[in-house]
């Protein structure tokens, strides 16, 4: 059987125009995805597990595991829900309900991806657009810190460089693309023009561009610590200046290095100067399929787009207080759900240890580190293939995400719903009986 | 056995994305997020070819890698998101929730055995 118009969900790109045949339930050809999305829909579509739960590592029912671990929960006194970046903004909804009557902290992989640049985005604003604008109008791509062609491949492709858009109809050849990183990739490689900036001086080098968009003059020794020379950046801050439409596309090289969410602001800034000249926008590549939805959800239900905590009854935001790696590298959790998320492959290894020291409750569709390190695991759905929802993309555009096949898991949704509603009745029968004993 | 100081620069790439999809305990994805790429310089001060294991030590830990010559600049070495780069870094956020991924001062020493 053929499914068009399949959505993928591995990358922020979210590409909505998958081609996919199905044969004896499982998925047999891909066409017109990168090899990422090929690999997401062929390794995700086969039940890899052979349980649909776990308990300290034991096949067990359903029934049985959601009770373990609402249990858990319900008697943890400061739990961490974490994750959540793979799946739908459906279940992101549910995981912020469970956390607002856990009083927990909730925080997504955004903290270890493009949670700087929100915190940038809150220092300096947003002036941002859409990869249909991208396509249709920009004349001018900028990837800074970021190897698009490893992480995002279609990414240049379908939404940035190569297409033909509606004022740019010669596609790659109306359009310059810059690449500006510590190293060269094999995004380098595919653009106009690649600058190779010193390690950890991103900021130096954004803010020596905003002086020169400013008309603040500059000499050679101000700008030497970037590792560029000053006729390089006055060459790009007039490139930038002399488009119709830029672009500039973040990266983590940004966000995983010395200044952080000060790099982020400090890019923001400088588009902020560049609109003065021409119309110009900023957007982070993000990593996981639906993290964009995620902040979102969050945005949406507490005001704040990750680090949550809602221990004094109300949302809280405060990134490296609230944030997953600083909780279990402090050990300040004492139980934590996982959802659709590797962190003891990921983590600093001070903090993953830690996961396996606490009631850990994994809701994964593969057999991971951290479903390894777990004392319950519930096997779910992958959404986009066995679960419908919404997705955003990187651009903040909502994409639905279709089900075309069974699946004998339950949803994320599903499972982080039932375990609120336990978790519920946990709560209420114990208020009820230290009300009892206090009368007596 | 010989050792140099490298900045260790953790990113993403093609085999290691598709890796997690088909399974992290594939030995593709194995090779992909340990293989350790250096300047072909650093490997000749390191005395190591293609392949050779490195042990790398930062202040927070210590794993081994096997290596392989790359585009990089002098000083600089790069490796995939994984385990051994989970071995490596600290936890030290700076108030912002994200750990020191891809700046992270390394010393590598050639251990001399070759990848099977």
């Amino acid at each position: 059987m053929q499914f068009e118009h399949i959505v993928c969900g591995f990358c922020g790109c979210v590409c909505d125009d998958i081609k996919v045949t199905v044969e004896d339930g499982r998925v047999t050809g891909v066409k017109q995805a990168c090899a990422l999305g090929r690999a997401w829909l062929m390794g995700h579509s086969t039940e890899s597990c052979n349980s649909v739960a776990l308990v300290d590592g034991e096949p067990a029912p359903l029934d049985e595991a959601l009770d373990v671990a609402a249990r858990y929960l319900a008697s943890s006194r400061n739990p961490l829900i974490y994750g959540l970046s793979s799946t739908v903004c459906e279940a992101q909804r549910q995981a912020v309900e469970l956390a607002d009557l856990l009083g927990s902290n909730l925080d997504t992989c955004a903290s270890v991806c493009h949670g700087p640049s929100g915190m940038g985005f809150q220092y300096a604003g947003d002036s941002t657009c859409t990869l249909g604008e991208v396509k249709n109008r920009a004349d001018l791509v900028i990837y800074w810190g970021a190897n698009s062609a490893e992480a995002h491949p279609r990414h240049f492709a379908r939404y940035a460089v190569m297409p033909k858009g509606l004022y740019r109809p010669g596609g790659r050849k109306e359009r310059t693309a810059v690449v500006i990183d510590i190293r060269p990739t094999a995004t380098s490689r595919l653009a106009d023009l690649f600058l190779q900036i010193r390690p950890g001086r991103d900021f130096e080098a954004i803010w020596a561009l905003r002086s020169l968009v400013r008309g603040i003059p500059l000499d050679e020794s101000s700008v030497a610590i970037t590792g560029l020379t000053l006729a390089q950046l006055q060459d790009l801050a007039q490139r930038m200046m002399a488009c119709k439409f830029g672009v500039l596309f973040v990266g983590l090289g940004l966000t995983q290095t010395r200044g952080r969410q000060l790099n982020t602001a400090a890019a923001m800034l400088l588009i902020r100067d560049l609109n003065a000249h021409t119309k110009f926008a900023l957007q982070p590549l993000r990593g996981h399929g639906n993290v964009t939805g995620h902040d979102q959800v969050i945005a949406w239900q507490t005001g704040y787009p990750f680090a949550v905590n809602f221990g004094r009854g109300y949302p809280r935001y405060n990134p490296g207080e609230f944030t997953a790696v600083d909780l279990l590298a402090r050990r300040e959790v004492d139980a934590a759900v996982i959802v659709a998320a590797d962190p003891v492959c990921n983590f600093p290894r001070a903090s993953s240890r830690y996961l396996s020291e606490i009631p850990t409750i994994c809701l994964d569709n593969h057999d991971t580190d951290t479903t390894k390190a777990a004392r319950v695991v519930i096997h779910t759905g992958t959404s986009g293939i066995n679960v419908e929802g919404t997705f955003y993309r990187m651009d903040n555009v909502p994409v639905r995400m279709h089900k075309f096949l069974p699946s004998p898991y339950p949803s994320d949704e599903e499972v982080l719903s039932e375990i609120t509603e336990r978790v519920r009745q946990l709560l209420a029968a114990r208020k009820e009986a230290n009300s009892h004993a206090a009368n007596h | 056995m010989p050792e140099i100081k490298l900045l260790l620069v953790v990113g993403r790439i093609l085999k290691q994305g598709v890796g997690i999809s088909m399974g992290k305990y594939t030995a593709e994805y194995r090779e992909a997020v340990s293989t350790l790429e250096m300047n072909a310089g650093d490997m000749t001060a390191l005395g190591v070819q293609n392949g050779d294991e490195v042990e790398l030590t930062s202040p927070y830990g210590q794993t081994c890698v096997h290596c392989k010559s790359g585009n990089l600049p002098v000083g600089m070495a790069f490796i995939a998101y994984g385990p051994p780069t989970s071995d490596l870094t600290g936890t030290e956020t700076y108030a912002s929730g994200m750990p020191d991924f891809k700046a992270q001062d390394v010393v590598a020493r050639a251990l001399g055995g070759g990848r099977d």
